[in-house]
């Protein structure tokens, strides 16, 4: 598979989360990631986009969220970029910590980086990009079985 | 796919049967309504099956959350009834499956309830 890369620019609204979480599944599967893996894409994609929708560009109809997929042999890269004020991610409070589990909002970022193997910010002029990198395993033996003599 | 939900009374408990996608926007709103609807009857147990909930977001998380804490503040039980496998790791990786009362089986989370 040749590495391949396709954008969209979105304005900010539900249907664009919507738009991107099924592009993430569709390509993810298109990729050769197992279901449990797409599922984990499409939602690490679509809790970027509700932050960049919601939290960077406030639902404002002048503004704009730009998503990217590349995909290539050995990973998928997905970056999504919004025009907003900026996020520092350390400023985040942890969801898991004790006097943070009953909050009702805060965890779209723990899931980021849950269900993705790298993570990164970059402050943008205007707005913040996140880069989403999803590698490609190697399919186990055996359909993951294991072998019993 | 939009979000469902029925309720029916069973031994004295609120059964909310949910189906479809608990996510930011009109999911999560459906699931805040509903359980506002139930708790303003005075009902004060609720137990929401989520078997047929293919889909949360971290919005869903945050509405289960607080649909928790609501029903419990006024001195109510909420419980989860039938996770589906995902929904059931969502909750592990956020750690409230802990908080979470999470019952396998109609029965069981009937008599889960207090007297």
């Amino acid at each position: 598979m040749n590495a391949t890369r396709v954008s969209y620019t979105l304005d900010s609204s539900l249907a664009s989360v919507n738009k991107a979480e099924q592009t993430a599944a569709e390509l993810a599967a298109k990729s050769g990631f197992n279901e449990d893996e797409c599922g984990r894409i499409s939602m690490a994609v679509r809790e970027a986009t509700v932050n960049a929708v919601l939290h960077g560009n406030h639902y404002e109809s002048g503004k704009r969220v730009t998503v990217s997929f590349e995909t290539t042999p050995q990973a998928m890269i997905i970056a999504v970029r919004d025009e907003g004020p900026g996020v520092d991610p350390k400023a985040v409070p942890d969801p898991l910590a004790p006097e943070n589990l009953l909050k009702q909002s805060g965890r779209g970022i723990f899931l980021i980086r849950a269900f993705m193997d790298e993570v990164r910010f970059r402050t943008m002029d205007p707005g913040t990009e996140l880069t989403m990198i999803k590698f490609v395993r190697e399919p186990s033996n055996g359909s993951g079985k294991e072998a019993h003599q | 796919m939009t979000m469902k939900a029925s309720s029916r009374k069973v031994d004295g408990i609120v059964i909310v049967d949910l189906s479809g996608r608990i996510t930011l926007g009109e999911g999560a709103v459906v699931l805040r309504d509903t359980v506002k609807e139930i708790s303003s009857r005075g009902e004060k147990k609720i137990l929401l099956n989520l078997g047929d909930v293919t889909y949360i977001d971290s919005s869903g998380i945050g509405e289960l959350v607080a649909a928790f804490t609501s029903v419990k503040n006024a001195g109510g039980e909420l419980k989860l009834l039938n996770l589906t496998k995902k929904v059931h790791d969502l909750l592990q990786i956020t750690k409230l499956y802990t908080v979470f009362d999470v019952q396998d089986s109609e029965a069981s989370a009937i008599a889960a309830f207090s007297r």
